[in-house]
């Protein structure tokens, strides 16, 4: 159907609409054998009346070739390196930089290096594992976690603490933050009180894997980390895989051990841990009796520094 | 990185007559899938070497041994460029079928593949997802169903930045939601729907049109009403893409062609078509439609209307169809029907197919029903000598409602019948019946015939 110029100016246009027409409608019409009733008409979406219209869309579908382009067509520039301090890819093409950039400076960590896919798994990270404030009321939530059965001498209701649960445990007051730890999945807002009741809603509601690899428990150093890279047969490949420095983000989990801040030394970060370890259910961790719990506040203002 | 060329995967060598005896071929087997309820479709991400050496069965098979070695050599070796090679080959030895069954049967390989998915070497990465892209092109269902594993990061890296990388992503999901009830029984707890909210918001159109492609494999599934379109539309989804339809400049085709059919689907299975109109659907796609006319419009060469009418036959049901629901309980567009004089454009319809002819005489029947004051403007005119040539069509359909409108016509404008003899009509069960069932005019042939 053509339609003429004038027409559609007119239809563009807008109604403008001219008063309808009256309608006046005989009883005869619609007298057998005639049955015509004006209706609309709704198709569901198996009706055969829509089978051309899949058809088309089908053979779009499989016609449609987008196509990756080989290295000769690539725009190319004269080569570069990353400006990023420390990096020294090279780059020929600015698709291979800016790819470079989003996958491993975009969402880097400055404290560890670590880099992320997103804004939201970055800060999370920082949040776990380089916030003091974080990690002391992770530690005090960890000691008020678990049913105490007589009542903590230390923890007295003058501390800010209350009883809860029917006297079965020590929690603090609504008002006073609590450690949360979010789930990890885009548009799930739930929180949890230990990273490991995290997983455990991740895997057990998300269908997410146990070992996703943002959210997999720190190993101490010195021991063999696998990671998601499993050798194909052990004789094959062995061990390894992509952990290096600057590697994805590993939250810690194991057990619900507090996370030490700061980046002491390797040695007395594996003695502050196992400290703690031993201590962290009991004692609060401004209390160390000299014992080589890292202290201190010192990686407080780097908390904001992100790439 | 990425050069897009939409073309056709042309086999070197085929004539044309060829090639038509293909598309019909593909025609049939997809009208049959449709019939069988299993119409699958994927799309595919590929380079261009392939295509120039004549298609997939040119991709090397790899054996067992191979595909371990490429595998150890990307997740080991020292040199980067060494480890980007082996990935590189690996996934062009993906391209067959052979070596897709063979890798998804090594212990471990999937592992491995994910592994380097989200290894923080940029190249390294983007090559694994390739690889993974292939499988989750092929046809065997097992090919498929061994990708989710890898489903909860391709998700994760859809909050990212990197476009390419989350083109890739969105088409590699695509291709694995149309797979089957179990892929997405595990990609929707996963979160793709938050997730596909959060890409939506995206400015580049490649990565718009990717989720809009994996969004209607989504809204195409079987349980798609009950159990995906309700959390959709709970979502700023339908917000978004609405907007992305909006005609302009800004307008891309590839886009606006899938998100337009994400909301046919959402529409059609009539979960909760009222929201939509208060995000404004109508308006939007009453304006799109207008777009696209003038598009077209604008590319017609002057005197070529019946080239047109064959070229866009395939738009002529739904476009009736359209026109049907809005004249039917309408006196203001049986009005302005009848004063934009769009009788005759819509005459001219009735010869193309009996499908057709059946929908214009609805709408005819439409306007004609309405009263006196809507026959007046039919006849006289052209109308009543359509009609005439139409009851020497065979169709029993067509003759039908061509005698519903005559009847019509007869009752509010009598003068009609003093005409010469109408001829007798010689009817057949042909063709295809949109929404009526058949029924024998010869009864209110006599009735028409006796209004005379």
């Amino acid at each position: 159907m053509q339609l003429p110029p004038a027409l559609r100016a007119r239809l563009v246009g807008g109604p403008g609409a001219a008063e309808p027409l009256p309608v006046v409608r005989d009883p005869a019409a619609g007298r057998a054998p005639f049955r015509f009733v004006a209706r609309k008409v709704r198709f569901p979406r198996e009706h055969e009346f829509f089978e051309d219209g899949d058809v088309q869309r089908h053979l779009y579908l499989q016609d449609v070739l987008t196509q990756v382009a080989e290295e000769p067509q690539r725009s190319r520039v004269p080569e570069f390196t990353c400006q990023v301090a420390g990096c020294c890819q090279v780059f020929d093409t600015l698709e291979g930089y800016e790819h470079h950039y989003h996958t491993r400076h975009r969402h880097a960590c400055s404290f560890c290096k670590r880099a992320f896919p997103s804004a939201h798994l970055l800060d999370t990270h920082i949040l776990e594992w380089h916030d003091a404030l974080f990690q002391i009321l992770s530690e005090r939530q960890d000691m008020v976690s678990v049913p105490q059965s007589p009542p903590r001498q230390r923890l007295r209701p003058a501390q800010g603490w209350v009883l809860h649960g029917g006297g079965q445990s020590w929690v603090q007051p609504v008002g006073l933050r609590l450690v949360e730890y979010q789930c990890l999945v885009e548009g799930c807002t739930e929180k949890f009180k230990t990273s490991s009741a995290r997983k455990d809603h991740m895997v057990r509601l998300h269908l997410y894997p146990a070992d996703f690899w943002f959210d997999k428990p720190r190993k101490s150093r010195g021991l063999a980390t696998p990671g998601p890279c499993v050798p194909l047969s052990a004789e094959a490949l062995g061990g390894g895989g992509e952990q290096s420095e600057g590697d994805a983000m590993e939250v810690c989990a194991a057990e619900d051990v507090a996370i030490p801040w700061g980046a002491p030394s390797e040695s007395r970060a594996v003695a502050a841990r196992m400290e703690k370890r031993t201590y962290s259910r009991r004692i609060p961790s401004t209390i160390c009796f000299g014992q080589g719990a890292a202290r201190g506040f010192k990686s407080t203002k780097k908390r904001d520094q992100r790439l | 990185m990425w050069n897009r060329r939409q073309g056709r995967l042309r086999p070197a060598g085929c004539g044309v007559e060829e090639l038509r005896r293909r598309r019909r071929e593909r025609e049939a087997a997809l009208r049959k899938a449709r019939r069988e309820q299993q119409l699958v479709s994927k799309r595919l991400l590929r380079e261009d070497a392939l295509e120039e050496t004549g298609g997939g069965g040119v991709a090397t098979i790899l054996g067992e041994a191979e595909i371990q070695q490429f595998l150890q050599l990307a997740q080991r070796g020292t040199e980067e460029k060494e480890r980007e090679k082996a990935l590189v080959s690996l996934r062009r030895g993906l391209q067959h079928p052979e070596t897709q069954q063979t890798f998804i049967r090594l212990e471990g390989s999937m592992r491995t593949l994910v592994g380097l998915l989200t290894s923080n070497q940029a190249l390294l990465q983007l090559e694994a997802a390739r690889c993974l892209h292939e499988l989750s092109h092929s046809e065997q269902p097992a090919v498929a169903e061994a990708c989710l594993p890898a489903t909860s990061y391709l998700l994760t890296y859809l909050s990212g930045h990197s476009s390419d990388f989350i083109e890739l992503c969105l088409y590699t999901l695509g291709n694995l939601i149309v797979e089957s009830e179990a892929v997405r029984r595990q990609l929707l707890p996963q979160g793709i729907i938050p997730a596909l909210a959060a890409c939506i918001q995206s400015p580049h159109m490649a990565v718009l049109e990717a989720l809009g492609y994996a969004l209607s494999q989504l809204l195409q599934a079987r349980e798609a009403p009950e159990k995906i379109i309700p959390s959709v539309l709970g979502s700023t989804l339908p917000q978004h893409m609405l907007q992305l339809l909006q005609p302009g400049p800004k307008l891309s085709p590839g886009v606006a062609v899938e998100f337009a059919w994400c909301l046919h689907y959402i529409i059609c299975s009539q979960v909760n078509n009222v929201l939509l109109i208060t995000h404004g659907a109508l308006s939007t796609l009453e304006l799109l439609l207008l777009d696209l006319a003038g598009a077209v419009q604008r590319t017609e060469d002057a005197g070529l209307e019946l080239f047109f009418l064959r070229k866009q036959s395939s738009l002529l049901p739904e476009g009736l169809w359209l026109l049907n629901n809005l004249t039917a309980n309408s006196p203001s567009f049986c009005t302005s029907l009848l004063s934009l004089d769009l009788i005759e454009p819509l005459l001219q319809l009735l010869p193309v197919s009996n499908v057709v002819g059946v929908l214009v005489l609805t709408v005819l029947c439409n306007v004609a029903e309405k009263g006196p004051a809507y026959c007046q403007q039919l006849w006289p005119g052209p109308l009543l000598h359509s009609l005439l040539d139409i009851l020497a069509f065979s169709d029993i359909e067509v003759v039908d409602q061509s005698l519903e409108l005559l009847q019509l016509l007869f009752l509010y404008r009598p003068e009609v019948c003093f005409l010469p003899r109408l001829p007798r009509p010689s009817c057949s069960n042909q063709g295809y019946r949109p929404w009526r069932s058949v029924r024998q005019p010869s009864s209110r042939i006599v009735c028409v015939l006796s209004r005379r």
